[in-house]
């Protein structure tokens, strides 16, 4: 066992983990941070994205020894300082996209990951960078939707009415 | 002006909150002190005899607690199919022990024959993986028409891989012969239905905790129904007394189907924490998932369609071999049945309709109910050789199938297959499916396409399910073990808010925003002050859980009579306030007032009174206000829909795209059209799926060959076309208090043949004479089919 410190959510942490501990056990296991989720084992459902250091990272593709010292953010930091939803958690709720809320966690770090590197992304590009995001509720329709407006571009086009 | 309350509003979903900022509580999430950690041993082999099992390594290494083999389990109960069908020679179907753990034999890859509890997960698995098995391997059943005439068995003691052989109905068969043998055309078409995984997003996970203070257990398992599978372990598994059973089915990520079904799992760990008196915690991995959740579909299908030189329709003879895998599943007998034979009449006035299904034992993953479930199927059946039979006469396949719809007029209309549709208007949805996809403009655009060197393809289809699952009376005559109600409780608290305990279980489907809407119409008060308990077989009257989109129709009706029945008892007080006759109450926006004055009393304040009972008229009234209904259907319901899309083929790669994609779908009263539009959207997108991506391949050994995320071809975002979603042809349900018909499905159920029928459309313009391509068509299947 060693131990790791690092800042989530901009508060210190620090913790016992074995050298196979994953940064997205850590979290969940160690930190009771449940809101970062694991739903498979292939790093490809994207269900346990964070950010670390700015970066959007799968968190069980990255061992926790080496988030040492890092910054890491977890969708529990997402939120406003007041506690109201940020901006795209709002979008996602206003625009219904999210259902049974377990592939969330990983589409709305993804998303604030996208629209800091293009703050206006078409609808392409935006599917486009879900890539590593399964969702199996929504269809996608809606969590493209959510995105869209939450870089504040007009989605009339996308009533599905 | 849209509402922003009650009936027919769009409020934000209240629990979405907790899930976008990270407070949602799934299984896994939960962390009860003193937990230990299951790990299974799973066969990789997909059938053979066990030798021997040597757990003595396993034991002695570090954190183990207990080792438990199929050899513990021997004395226990089965996990029982929830329906009972008889062959055609009134023979009972084959039904063979399910254990807990494997015992004697292993039957599909992934079958679990040991499982191993530790202090942490790390130790359990480890443990696992020490356990030593000597398996004497039999050839894989893998292929059901080779398993049907092979002499290698999945349950030796059967000494057959046929379930049953089912004929529905039996009395058709002779008449639809004989309308086929004299018919001026038939079509035939030969069809597989795909094997799915569901793949929730949430993998399956369940805590045992037994407290032996008490005797009392408590399951938390990601159900999508917790008094059932308390029922099963209480009746048939492990015979734990219900009323010392608790099992919590807290928040669900996705379900599909795949989490209706009681699973060895489940009674693993409340056997594992009897014995340790500790909680006892597994978590599925997704490799596990894949191998162990029930699947979907794996139909093979032979269909003929009979009618005149004018396209109108007399017969539909259908011969399908259906795999239900190595165990049977839950509702495995019921959805290649009763939830696929009876809808195969589809929207149309067909006089003859005969089904045989043949269920076929196999050594894979058990195969039950996935969204749609068998009403999938039977459409992609039907709508698949209208489209062939329209080609071989030349006809519209709009005509082919407004011509064969029932009409308005013709409602009450009983099949030939033993539904009875209360309502519908299929050339209503037709018209508005015309409109919004531009049918009309399709030539010229096809031309665009053409002259970008793609092939424009349109795909029309029209569907029929039964949802709202279903009048007990009915489904029991037809071999049903359990009946399908459903039960609500409405608790006014003193001060006036409410509790409503529902049976109905939301794992994505909002049943939190959208079940209080419906009390807050009816009461005329705020919605805010509502808020729904579900998932806790100790907080809720009981329940029969949430799957073909039943929760609304079945369980908000169950709500409407417990709400009915609190306004009755509101009335009587209100009365007793006001020093007037119960009779001459109205309730009116939230106040009891007595008829044709300006006399009334709020609803808060008859809350009070009802807990303050002074002055009560206590031989009339009884304190309190608190009421359960249990709703039992009249009739299943029939939502229904016409749906189009097109498509471009790439003739160089055969890569398809949708390029759009309608869903005019009819599902009678909608209560909240936002949810509504993404239960659509959701079903579309595994619809599609199916059609495009999608196959769970066995190889001849029987090990699943695309078990992962990275071989398994899960549709992603830049997969779905955007999609336009209209319910403005509701007809109401006629017999349900609501007027509602289920959403769930629809999606899933009309898209498979509409993205088929558009792509054999696009290759058949382009002359090549293709008439059928199996699901998926990824692009190789499609090249494929246009160079022979």
């Amino acid at each position: 066992m060693t131990n790791v410190s690092m800042t989530v959510n901009g508060k210190a942490v620090s913790g016992e983990i074995e050298g196979r501990t994953l940064l997205v056990t850590f979290l969940r296991e160690g930190l009771g941070l449940t809101g970062t989720h694991v739903g498979c084992d292939t790093s490809q459902c994207g269900a346990c994205v964070v950010h670390v250091n700015g970066e959007a990272v799968k968190a069980c593709t990255m061992f926790a020894a080496d988030a040492e010292g890092a910054e890491v953010t977890t969708l529990e930091g997402m939120a406003n300082p007041d506690g109201s939803l940020g901006t795209i958690q709002a979008a996602f709720q206003e625009h219904h996209g999210l259902q049974c809320g377990f592939c969330t966690p990983g589409m709305v770090m993804s998303a604030a990951s996208l629209l800091k590197e293009n703050p206006k992304p078409s609808e392409a590009e935006i599917r486009d960078y879900l890539e590593g995001n399964l969702c199996r509720c929504t269809g996608y329709h809606n969590i493209v939707k959510a995105i869209m407006a939450a870089s504040g571009q007009d989605v009339s086009s996308m009533a599905a009415e | 002006m849209p509402k922003d309350n009650g009936i027919g509003a769009s409020p934000k979903r209240r629990e979405d909150v907790r899930f976008l900022t990270g407070r949602g509580k799934y299984t896994d999430d939960i962390q009860l002190a003193n937990t230990s950690y299951a790990c299974f041993a799973r066969s990789d082999v997909a059938n053979g005899v066990i030798k021997s099992i040597d757990t003595s390594a396993a034991e002695a290494m570090p954190g183990v607690l207990a080792v438990f083999t199929g050899e513990d389990f021997v004395e226990v109960g089965g996990n029982p199919a929830g329906w009972a069908i008889s062959s055609r020679d009134g023979t009972p179907m084959h039904e063979p022990k399910r254990p807990v753990l494997a015992h004697g034999k292993v039957r599909h890859v992934g079958d679990a024959y040991a499982a191993v509890v530790a202090e942490t997960p790390e130790q359990a698995r480890d443990a696992a993986e020490a356990i030593e098995i000597d398996i004497e391997e039999q050839p894989a059943v893998i292929d059901m028409a080779a398993a049907l005439s092979g002499s290698t068995f999945v349950h030796d003691e059967i000494g057959t891989n046929q379930c049953f052989d089912w004929g529905w109905i039996e009395d058709n068969r002779e008449a639809t012969d004989e309308a086929i043998k004299n018919a001026p055309h038939v079509t035939t078409l030969e069809l597989i239905n795909n094997r799915v995984v569901p793949n929730a997003m949430e993998p399956r996970a369940s805590i045992g905790d037994y407290d032996p203070g008490t005797d009392e257990y408590k399951l938390y398992t990601t159900s999508q129904n917790p008094h059932l599978t308390r029922l099963l372990i209480s009746a048939f598994v492990l015979g734990i007394p219900e009323n010392k059973l608790t099992v919590v089915a807290p928040d669900v990520g996705g379900g599909f189907g795949s989490k209706i079904y009681h699973y060895g799992e489940e009674a693993l760990v409340l056997a594992a924490a009897k014995k340790l008196a500790r909680p006892v915690k597994w978590t599925a991995s997704r490799s596990e998932a894949f191998l162990t959740d029930a699947h979907g579909r794996d139909h093979v299908t032979k269909i003929e369609l009979a009618c005149d030189k004018e396209g109108n329709f007399i017969a539909f003879r259908t011969e399908t071999l259906a795999n239900v895998g190595a165990y049977l599943s839950n509702f495995s007998t019921a959805t290649p049945t009763f939830l696929h034979g009876t809808l195969m009449a589809g929207t149309y006035t067909v006089p003859n309709v005969y089904v045989n299904v043949k269920t076929v034992f196999t050594n894979t993953a058990p195969v039950d109910a996935y969204r749609g479930a068998g009403r999938p199927e039977a459409t992609y059946s039907i709508e698949r050789v209208i489209d062939k039979c329209a080609d071989e006469l030349g006809i519209d396949k709009i005509e082919i199938r407004r011509k064969n719809f029932i009409q308005p007029d013709q409602y009450p209309y009983t099949t030939p297959v033993g539904l009875s549709y209360d309502i519908g208007n299929y050339d209503a949805l037709m018209d508005t499916l015309e409109r919004r996809l531009d049918v009309a403009g399709f030539e010229a655009r096809r031309a665009e396409s053409a002259a970008n060197g793609k092939l424009r393809g349109i795909g029309i289809n029209s569907y029929i399910e039964a949802c709202g699952i279903a009048p007990s009376n009915l489904v029991g005559q037809l071999g049903s073990r359990v009946g399908l109600y459903d039960a609500a409780t409405v608790r006014v608290n003193a001060t006036g808010n409410i509790s409503v305990m529902v049976g109905a279980h939301s794992h994505g489907q909002g049943h939190e925003t959208v079940f209080p809407q419906v009390v807050a119409e009816m009461l005329g008060i705020d919605e805010a002050s509502i808020d729904i308990v579900h998932g806790d077989s100790s907080k809720i009257p009981f329940g029969m859980g949430t799957y073909g989109s039943r929760s609304l129709a079945v369980c908000g009706s169950a709500v409407v009579r417990a709400t009915e029945k609190i306004i009755n008892k509101g009335k009587k007080i209100a009365a007793h306030m006001l020093e007037a006759s119960d009779a001459d109450i109205e309730l009116v926006d939230g106040q009891f007032t007595v008829a044709g004055t300006d006399k009334s009393v709020g609803f808060g304040d008859v809350a009070l009174k009802a807990y303050i009972p002074h002055e009560f008229p206590l031989e009339d009234i009884e304190p309190g206000l608190e009421e359960t209904a249990f709703y039992d259907p009249a009739n299943f319901t029939y939502p229904s829909g016409a749906y189009g899309c097109e498509v471009e083929v790439d003739p160089e790669t055969g890569k398809v795209d949708i390029l759009k994609f309608v869903a005019c779908d009819d599902f009678g009263n909608v209560v909240n059209p936002m949810i509504v539009e993404g239960q659509v959207q959701g079903g579309l997108g595994q619809g599609i799926g199916q059609a495009m991506l999608e196959v769970g391949t066995y190889d001849a050994d029987g090990q699943l060959t695309n078990g992962s995320y990275m071989d398994y071809a899960m549709p992603r975002a830049d997969d779905m076309p955007q999609m336009v979603v209209d319910h403005s042809n509701g007809t109401a349900c006629t017999h349900n208090p609501l007027g509602v018909k289920g959403c769930g499905e629809a999606g899933a159920i009309g898209s498979p043949p509409t993205v088929v029928n558009a792509v054999v459309n696009a290759l058949r313009s382009a002359g090549h004479d293709v008439t059928h391509i199996d699901m998926p068509l990824t692009p190789s299947r499609v090249w494929a089919a246009m160079n022979g």
